[in-house]
């Protein structure tokens, strides 16, 4: 374990939620917005989602038509690399199984670059993304998602550190192999796991 | 990227809420400009906080490094690294990060940033000054008032200038005020990647200002800062 700090005594480990991960605070009501790039101004009306790759067939949704599909929640925790995490969220939308089911994954599928509307991209192992483990949302709290959170939609992978719910997500290509996304070119880790603190390359 | 222990060197106060460590790490700082660290701080009972800050001084293949730090009032690590920390000290660093928000000093940038957002910018414009290559660089600074700008006797220079947004310096032609096109307007025409760094509501509005001057989104970097929470 690292020495300690001398002088500094911290929140204290007592008062941890165990929900929190190593490494990580709860940051209450509050919601940071992290961005590389300039915020997009996304018009539903235009807006699609697209699978494609190693698939039976590339399937493209429309807004409506994304809304059509069965609604799916997710209620838990999100965690950033930057420490904070939120605890006990709601998001809604769909869930990633129901859009890659009806693209049909191939066998050889191992895993997805997800891409969003403003050249971000961000790549995930298929068993991330799978048996209920991501969404695509577009409501928070009940409430649309808003433009700096990734609205009017953004990926959701609440198992994996944030970076890795790519807001304004616009597909998920299914690959048979591992290529680092935008952030994980600059540095971050290929997965991502805040239970094992895989924040940066080699951790 | 292993956690290393930072000896702090020297404090030196920026604004009366901002402080500049200085942290000899045990060899070379490999970072570029625009780059930052990670400062971990360890609790007798093992509880661990930690935060990135980014590095204000420019890559000079020496072993210390400047960190500037905005002391926040319910901040965890900054009332800890502004009020408990002395010269001596140690303190555990991870780093360098961030592959993105960086200039090598070999490109044409316009520096964009809001008060705090100096911080790595201030780590290019110093490239630039050591290089002479001051010609590739360009920085609009907002601040609100002339108390609140860091490294002020370094920063001012024909490529640099600052504008205030509340209170402006004795004899400043520019009124206080916001951003505006007009500010812009000039250093836009000096093309090449423009980085923004501020808070989050700054980073928005100067790269809307940007945008609707016509500059490129994927010329756009935007760093955001403020707290991690």
């Amino acid at each position: 374990m690292a020495k300690f700090t001398r002088g500094f005594a911290g929140r204290g480990k007592a008062a941890r939620d165990a929900r929190l991960p190593p490494g990580q605070y709860d940051i209450g009501r509050g919601w940071p917005v992290l961005t590389a790039e300039v915020t997009p101004n996304l018009d539903t009306s235009t807006w699609t989602f697209t699978v494609d790759g190693l698939v039976q067939r590339e399937t493209t949704w429309t807004w409506d038509e994304m809304h059509g599909l069965p609604p799916s929640t997710f209620s838990g925790d999100i965690h950033c690399v930057t420490t904070w995490s939120k605890l006990g969220v709601k998001f809604a939308g769909v869930a990633v199984d129901t859009l890659l089911n009806a693209a049909e994954l191939l066998p050889a599928a191992t895993h997805v670059m997800a891409r969003s509307h403003t050249g971000y991209t961000t790549n995930l192992p298929l068993a991330d993304v799978t048996d209920g483990k991501a969404w695509v949302v577009w409501e928070y709290e009940g409430a649309p998602l808003a433009v700096q959170h990734g609205g009017p939609a953004r990926l959701l992978v609440p198992h994996l550190y944030f970076w890795k719910s790519a807001k304004w997500v616009s597909g998920l290509r299914v690959m048979d192999h591992d290529e680092p996304g935008f952030w994980e070119r600059n540095g971050y880790h290929d997965r991502g796991d805040p239970w094992l603190e895989q924040r940066y390359q080699g951790d | 990227m292993p956690w290393v222990d930072a000896q702090v060197v020297a404090m030196h106060d920026e604004t009366p809420t901002a402080k500049t460590l200085r942290l000899a790490l045990p060899g070379p700082s490999t970072h570029r400009a625009g780059q930052h660290y990670v400062v971990r701080l360890t609790a007798p009972d093992g509880y661990q906080a930690s935060r990135s800050y980014s590095v204000a001084s420019a890559p000079d293949g020496g072993n210390e490094i400047e960190l500037t730090i905005e002391r926040l009032d319910n901040g965890e690590v900054s009332t800890f690294l502004h009020d408990g920390l002395d010269v001596g000290d140690e303190i555990e660093v991870r780093g360098p990060i961030g592959g993105w928000f960086v200039w090598d000093g070999d490109i044409p940038a316009l520096l964009v940033g809001g008060g705090s957002g100096i911080v790595p910018l201030m780590a290019m414009l110093r490239l630039a000054r050591a290089t002479r290559r001051s010609e590739l660089v360009r920085l609009i600074l907002s601040v609100r008032s002339p108390v609140d700008l860091y490294y002020a006797q370094e920063l001012p220079g024909p490529e640099a200038e600052v504008v205030y947004s509340r209170v402006a310096p004795p004899g400043a032609t520019r009124p206080p005020g916001r951003l505006t096109p007009d500010d812009l307007e000039g250093a836009v025409k000096h093309d090449g990647t423009v980085y923004v760094c501020g808070s989050p509501p700054f980073a928005d509005a100067a790269s809307g200002l940007l945008v609707g001057l016509g500059v490129p989104t994927d010329r756009i970097r935007v760093e955001r800062f403020g707290p991690s929470g």
